[in-house]
C-alpha cells in the first residue's frame, strides 16, 4: 500500500484544525442560506408580479450574479470595496455577503419557476369553489409550490456549501486552506501527504453534503405528482 | 330516462339565472355580443356551437371568472360581478366543473372535496366528510376517498370534480365540456352522473359536444355562433328542424353518409 501520508492527520492538532476549517465553511454557508432563503422567496414572488420595473430590476440582478464567476464576486466585494469605498470587510463577512447575494438570486429564480409552474386552472378552480385569494394561496398554491421547491432548494444548499471552497482565495481559513497549510508544513517529513489530506477533505465534504442530497431525493420521490 | 315528464310546467318555474345583454371581448375582439338567456329553476340548458363560438367563455362569464364588458348576470336577482363584495357568497351557489378536472394534486380525494365546505362555508370537518362520503357513494367512488388524484382515471377524476362542486349545495351547476378530455370509454360514466343530477331536478347549464347526450338531457338547446344566440329550442325541434342555416350546417357535421 502506498504511503498516503494519513499519519500526518494524527500529528498534533491537525484533524481538529481540519474540522474547525470545515466549521468555518459551514458557518459561512449556513448564514448565507439563512439569509438567502427568505430573501429569495420574497424576490421570487415579486418576479411573478406584473410590475415591469420591478421585474426588470430583478432580472438584471439575477443575470448579473449568474454571469459573474463567484470568485470575481468575492474579489469585487473583498478587495474592490476597500479601494472604492475604503471599507475594510473581513474575508468571512465578504464571503457571507457574496454567498447571500448569489443564494438569493438563485433561490428567487427557483421560487419564480415553481410559482409559474402551477397551472392557471388551479387558481380558477379554487376561485370557482369560492375560496378567497388568500385561502387559494394558503391551501392550494403554496403547498404545491413548496413541494416543488424543497428538493430544488436543498440542491442549492449543497452547491453553496461546496462553493465555499473558493473563499480561501480571499484569505478565509476554511477546510481547504487548512489542508494546504498542513501539507505545506509537512512537506519535508511526509512529501506524500497531499493525497491523504485532500482525500480527507473530500470525505468531509461528502459527509456533510451526501445526507442533504439524499433528503432532497427522498422528498422528491415522496411528493411526485 | 324519463326526465322530461315532470317538467311539463317548466314555464311556471321562477327564473334562477338571468343573463342580460352580456358583452365579452378579448383585446378588442368581441367574443360574446349581447347574450340574453334565462334559466328557470330545475331547467337543463345545453349550449352547443362550433369551437370558438364563445360557449365556454359564456360559462366563465356567468361565474365571473372573466370580467365582462357589458350587460349583467343575475342569480336569484343578485348581480354577479368580478370584483363584487358578495362574490364569494354567490359563487357557492354556482358549481362549476371544468374540462381538465383540476383537482388539487397534493390533496386526497376526500380533502379535495371537503376543503371548500370547511374553509369557505365554515362547516365542521366531520359533517363535511360524511356528506363527501355519501356523495362519493352516489357516483360509485366510495373506495377512493383516500386516493390521490394521480391514482385515478380521467373519468374518476371528473366524477370527483362533480362531487367537489355538489358538496357546496349550489343552486346551479355549470359543466364546461367535461367529457372533452376523456378517453371514449370513460365518457359514459361521467355523463351518467350528470343524467342522474338532471333526474333530481338540478338546474344546469351544460356545454358539450356530445349531441346524443344533449338531446337526451336538455330541456332547451341554445345554439351559439359568433357570439350570438342563434337558436333557443326544445331538443327535439333543434335536432330535427333547426331554424337557421348555420345550425343545420353545424348539425350536419355530426352525421356521416354511407360510402356505399
Amino acid at each position: 500500500m502506498p504511503d498516503l501520508g494519513l499519519n500526518v492527520l494524527l500529528k498534533g492538532k491537525n484533524m481538529q484544525r481540519l474540522l474547525s476549517g470545515l466549521w468555518t465553511a459551514m458557518r459561512i454557508s449556513l448564514i448565507a442560506v439563512a439569509i438567502s432563503m427568505p430573501l429569495g422567496i420574497l424576490l421570487g414572488v415579486l418576479m411573478t408580479k406584473k410590475n415591469p420595473v420591478v421585474r426588470a430590476v430583478l432580472r438584471v440582478y439575477l443575470e448579473f450574479i449568474r454571469i459573474m464567476p463567484q470568485m470575481v464576486l468575492l474579489f469585487l466585494v473583498f478587495f474592490g470595496t476597500t479601494g472604492a469605498f475604503g471599507w475594510n470587510l473581513s474575508g468571512e463577512l465578504s464571503s457571507i455577503i457574496v454567498f447571500s447575494l448569489w443564494g438569493t438570486a438563485e433561490m428567487s429564480d427557483l421560487v419564480r419557476g415553481a410559482l409559474i409552474s402551477i397551472p392557471k386552472h388551479q387558481y380558477e378552480s379554487s376561485e370557482a369553489l369560492g375560496l378567497s385569494r388568500s385561502q387559494t394561496f394558503a391551501y392550494v398554491i403554496i403547498p404545491q409550490t413548496v413541494r416543488r421547491l424543497i428538493p430544488l432548494s436543498i440542491n442549492l444548499i449543497t452547491r453553496m456549501i461546496k462553493t465555499t471552497s473558493l473563499v480561501l482565495m480571499i484569505g478565509v481559513v476554511e477546510v481547504l486552506k487548512v489542508a494546504q497549510q498542513i501539507i505545506e508544513a509537512n512537506r519535508m517529513a511526509s512529501p506524500n501527504a497531499a493525497f491523504g489530506i485532500y482525500l480527507t477533505v473530500f470525505l468531509l465534504y461528502f459527509i456533510v453534503c451526501w445526507p442533504i442530497s439524499m433528503l432532497a431525493r427522498r422528498l422528491e420521490k415522496k411528493w411526485k405528482d | 330516462m324519463d326526465i322530461t315528464d315532470n317538467k311539463e310546467n317548466m314555464t311556471e318555474a321562477p327564473v334562477l339565472l338571468s343573463v342580460r345583454g352580456l358583452v365579452k371581448s378579448f383585446d378588442g375582439k368581441t367574443v360574446l355580443d349581447g347574450i340574453d338567456l334565462d334559466v328557470r329553476q330545475g331547467e337543463v340548458v345545453v349550449i352547443v356551437g362550433p369551437s370558438g363560438c364563445g360557449k365556454s367563455t359564456l360559462l366563465r362569464c356567468i361565474n365571473a371568472l372573466e370580467p365582462i364588458q357589458g350587460g349583467e348576470v343575475l342569480l336569484d336577482g343578485q348581480k354577479i360581478e368580478k370584483d363584487g363584495k358578495n362574490l364569494t357568497a354567490i359563487r357557492q351557489k354556482i358549481g362549476m366543473v371544468f374540462q381538465s378536472y383540476d383537482l388539487f394534486p397534493h390533496l386526497t380525494v376526500l380533502d379535495n372535496i371537503t376543503l371548500a365546505p370547511q374553509k369557505v362555508q365554515k362547516r365542521p370537518r366531520r359533517e363535511a366528510e360524511e356528506e363527501a362520503i355519501s356523495l362519493l357513494k352516489r357516483v360509485g367512488l366510495e373506495g377512493k376517498a383516500g386516493s390521490y388524484p394521480r391514482e385515478l382515471s380521467g373519468g374518476q377524476k371528473q366524477r370527483v370534480a362533480i362531487v367537489r362542486a355538489l358538496i357546496l349545495h349550489p343552486e346551479v351547476m355549470l359543466f364546461d365540456e367535461v367529457t372533452a378530455a376523456l378517453d371514449p370509454e370513460m365518457v359514459r360514466e361521467v355523463l351518467d352522473v350528470i343524467l342522474q343530477l338532471a333526474r333530481q331536478g338540478r338546474t344546469m347549464l351544460i356545454v358539450t359536444h356530445e349531441m346524443q347526450f344533449a338531446r337526451a338531457i336538455a330541456d332547451r338547446v341554445i345554439f351559439l355562433d359568433e357570439g350570438h344566440v342563434l337558436e333557443d329550442l326544445p331538443p327535439e325541434r333543434f335536432f330535427t328542424e333547426p331554424g337557421t342555416e348555420r345550425a343545420k350546417n353545424f348539425l350536419h357535421m355530426f352525421e356521416f353518409e354511407a360510402v356505399r
